[in-house]
């Protein structure tokens, strides 16, 4: 409690945990990882809207050229990772919790690794309309690479909420990665060029890098990069306490500024913007040089992975080829972790392609995620997990309701607002699985909530067509009454016929 | 003497407040009924009949006036029997039978000979087709009610799974047990 208070005095976020950091990698360079034999382009990697593959079986494409194209707003396009054929295209499973899959693009390499050349580059990008370089980010397919994979072109862009500081997050609180650490130790420039772009779109005065004092060498090299780039005064390096979950976004604009963003409310609206390091990196390959994102920095590492390693990938590269290249050739009876410990998926499947979102793969011999735990106790009520929760819930009255399907409830106690970081399991003594009680919850009303629109529209399909019968029917009627009323005044001689008449009209009526 | 004032007053304090009741049923009169209105809002709208009304509307206005029991729309399940017993105040009772998993109609076309019955009975017009033509369910709207399926007189419809979607999916409840449910 008092530690809580104190924290919030200087100007952190509240609750947080220490998990062990396992950073097995983080003097390993970024290796180039080899083009796989067959790549798997799933045709959604980001959060929104599903793509529409461009290319048939049989076309060559080349790297970097768009083979899938958005279908809606909060989308970006899919390039296609190396120059190839075309092979396949059909449903394949991604890498989700669910095992589930999706309509993939299947390109078997040429080995030429030939770039498409459509986007040109724009090194003089601080001339540009900021509106140009945010469609170029758009088109060079760049979604939020610490995880989240949102559209980066959407978040730069608020005519309501001027920027004043765009923050580059290069936290990486999660055990076990060190992809960003990595990036911003060995490509601290282009990334630095990146967040300028960043600065420049979004017309922003000033930048921050946020660093964890466990990175210290990657803190260092960035600071020397800025030494040497010129234009770059008003971005500074902020190194941080390390602490777990940081890397959030709210949790660190908290750390940074003491400003709160609210509830249900962006970083934008207390005018601030967060990007990824790798993503600022990406936005500058991108922009200065004219190349669409097509590889991603990704760490693989894991107590079942003999040597753990980060390496520079092609997107849609199989898990396997890439656990392979660390040591690992059978993945039979592990555990594979999509990104970290902490808020990663276990996968039910491995044959899976890597994606934008891959910020690493975990092979696990033994163990697995720190929130899952083998059985789950009655509730002490010790209030651990209300201390270190970071937004502030009540973690425990929470899933209460959640396991007894109290949706209702569960939203007033503010559901929404968890942000799954996992705290809450990892330091509960009864071992409740906390953070999945959430999951399901979310699940539930957002299932219920669909449920109870369908039905809406269910209904509204169904009086239409009762209103429409009826309509028919008075219409037929009406026409019956009239035919007879006619009949009846021209040829009133065979009132017989029109009594044989009147039902095979109505049987013509009814057929139509 | 004061019981007769005892007896007036009281007597035109019950006049006022019966005349204001009259005054307020006239103003604050609702056409329709409001609880079969609330109790339409938690049915599933799939009008498939199961409950023995001919549609949501019907069986809504049966519980409404107390004729009909909370548990019976099947394809609602539990959550819809709770609502139903928690807006009428009842207690609520085990359904009569399971709901099955969402389905959907599906034609299988080659047979079809185009007699359009099928697009006559579809409460929500989700299929489509013209005579002596091949006709077609559409996936987004069908609600899985099976009522097309009887009337086909060449048995060419199926119920099928919904396909399970990447989209649609959503985390289940933590299968762990407690240990106050293992067994000692």
């Amino acid at each position: 409690m008092l530690q809580t208070l104190f924290r919030r005095a200087m100007g952190g976020f509240p609750g947080g945990v220490h998990p062990s950091q396992q950073k097995l990698t983080e003097a390993a360079p970024i290796r180039e990882c080899p083009v796989p034999p067959l790549l798997i382009l799933p045709v959604k990697q980001h959060i929104g809207e599903v793509c529409a593959p461009l290319v048939d079986v049989g076309d060559r494409v080349l790297r970097g050229q768009k083979v899938a194209k958005s279908q809606g707003y909060v989308s970006v396009p899919v390039h296609a990772s190396t120059s190839g054929t075309v092979v396949k295209l059909e449903e394949h499973p991604v890498p989700h919790p669910s095992g589930l899959g999706r309509l993939s693009i299947f390109i078997e390499p040429d080995g030429e690794d030939a770039w498409d050349e459509s986007l040109t580059p724009m090194p003089d990008y601080r001339e540009q309309e900021p509106s140009v370089v945010r469609e170029r980010i758009r088109l060079g397919g760049i979604a939020g690479l610490g995880g989240a994979v949102f559209p980066s072109f959407i978040k730069l862009h608020d005519h309501r909420n001027p920027i004043d500081t765009v923050i580059l997050n290069g936290v990486e609180c999660e055990p076990y990665l060190t992809n960003d650490h990595r990036l911003m130790l060995e490509r601290a420039e282009e990334m630095i060029r990146g967040m300028d772009v960043i600065m420049h779109v979004a017309g922003a005065k000033n930048g921050i890098i946020a660093i964890e004092d466990n990175k210290q060498d990657a803190a260092e090299a960035v600071r020397d990069a800025l030494q040497r780039i010129d234009g770059t005064e008003g971005i500074s390096v902020r190194v941080l306490p390390t602490r777990y979950p940081q890397g959030g976004e709210k949790q660190l604009v908290q750390a940074l500024t003491g400003r709160e963003v609210p509830s249900g409310k962006l970083p934008a609206q207390v005018g601030l913007l967060c990007h990824n390091v790798g993503t600022a990196k990406a936005i500058h390959d991108a922009v200065v040089l004219g190349r669409a994102l097509t590889e991603r920095v990704v760490t693989v590492s894991g107590d079942a992975v003999p040597n753990p390693t980060n390496m520079s990938v092609r997107l849609g590269t199989p898990m396997p080829f890439l656990f392979a290249r660390a040591g690992l050739e059978d993945l039979e009876g592990m555990r594979v972790i999509h990104g970290g410990p902490m808020m990663g998926e276990c996968l039910p499947r491995t044959d899976v392609p890597v994606v934008k979102s891959t910020n690493g793969v975990l092979a696990m011999k033994s163990g697995g995620l720190y929130s899952e735990h083998a059985v789950e106790q009655p509730c002490i009520r010790c209030a651990k997990c209300v201390e270190v929760c970071p937004v502030g819930l009540v973690p425990n009255e929470l899933a209460w309701h959640c396991r007894h399907d109290q949706f209702d409830r569960g939203q007033e106690y503010d559901l929404f607002d968890c942000i799954e970081c996992g705290c809450c399991s990892y330091v509960c003594p009864s071992h409740i699985p906390l953070v999945h009680y959430f999951r399901y919850a979310k699940g539930q009303v957002a299932k219920i909530e669909q449920e109870r629109a369908f039905a809406e529209q269910s209904k509204a399909r169904n009086e239409a067509r009762d209103n429409r019968l009826a309509r028919e029917q008075a219409e037929r009627a009406a026409k019956r009454s009239r035919v007879k009323q006619q009949r009846s005044k021209t040829t009133d001689a065979k009132p017989a016929a029109i009594e044989a008449d009147a039902p095979e009209q109505e049987k013509k009526g009814d057929s139509e | 003497m004061s019981i007769v004032a005892a007896i007036l007053s009281l007597g035109g304090a019950a006049l006022v407040a019966g005349l204001l009741l009259a005054i307020a049923s006239r103003v604050f009169h609702v056409e329709g009924n409001p609880m079969a209105d609330r109790i339409d809002q938690v049915l599933p709208q799939t009008q498939c009949g199961q409950c023995g009304y001919p549609g949501c509307r019907p069986y809504a206005e049966a519980v409404a006036r107390g004729e009909a029991d909370v548990n019976h729309c099947v394809p609602g399940g539990e959550r819809a029997m709770l609502s139903i017993a928690d807006l009428m105040g009842a207690d609520p009772k085990p359904l009569e039978e399971e709901p099955s998993p969402p389905m959907l109609a599906f034609i299988r076309e080659d047979e079809c000979i185009g007699c359009t019955l099928c697009i006559k009975a579809c409460p929500v017009d989700a299929i489509i087709g013209a005579p002596k033509q091949y006709h077609t369910v559409i996936e987004d709207h069908c609600t899985g009610c099976t009522l097309c399926v009887e009337p086909c007189p060449v048995d060419c419809i199926d119920m099928v799974l919904k396909p399970e979607v990447l989209e649609e999916w959503t985390w289940s409840p933590p299968q762990q047990h407690t240990v106050s449910e293992q067994p000692l």
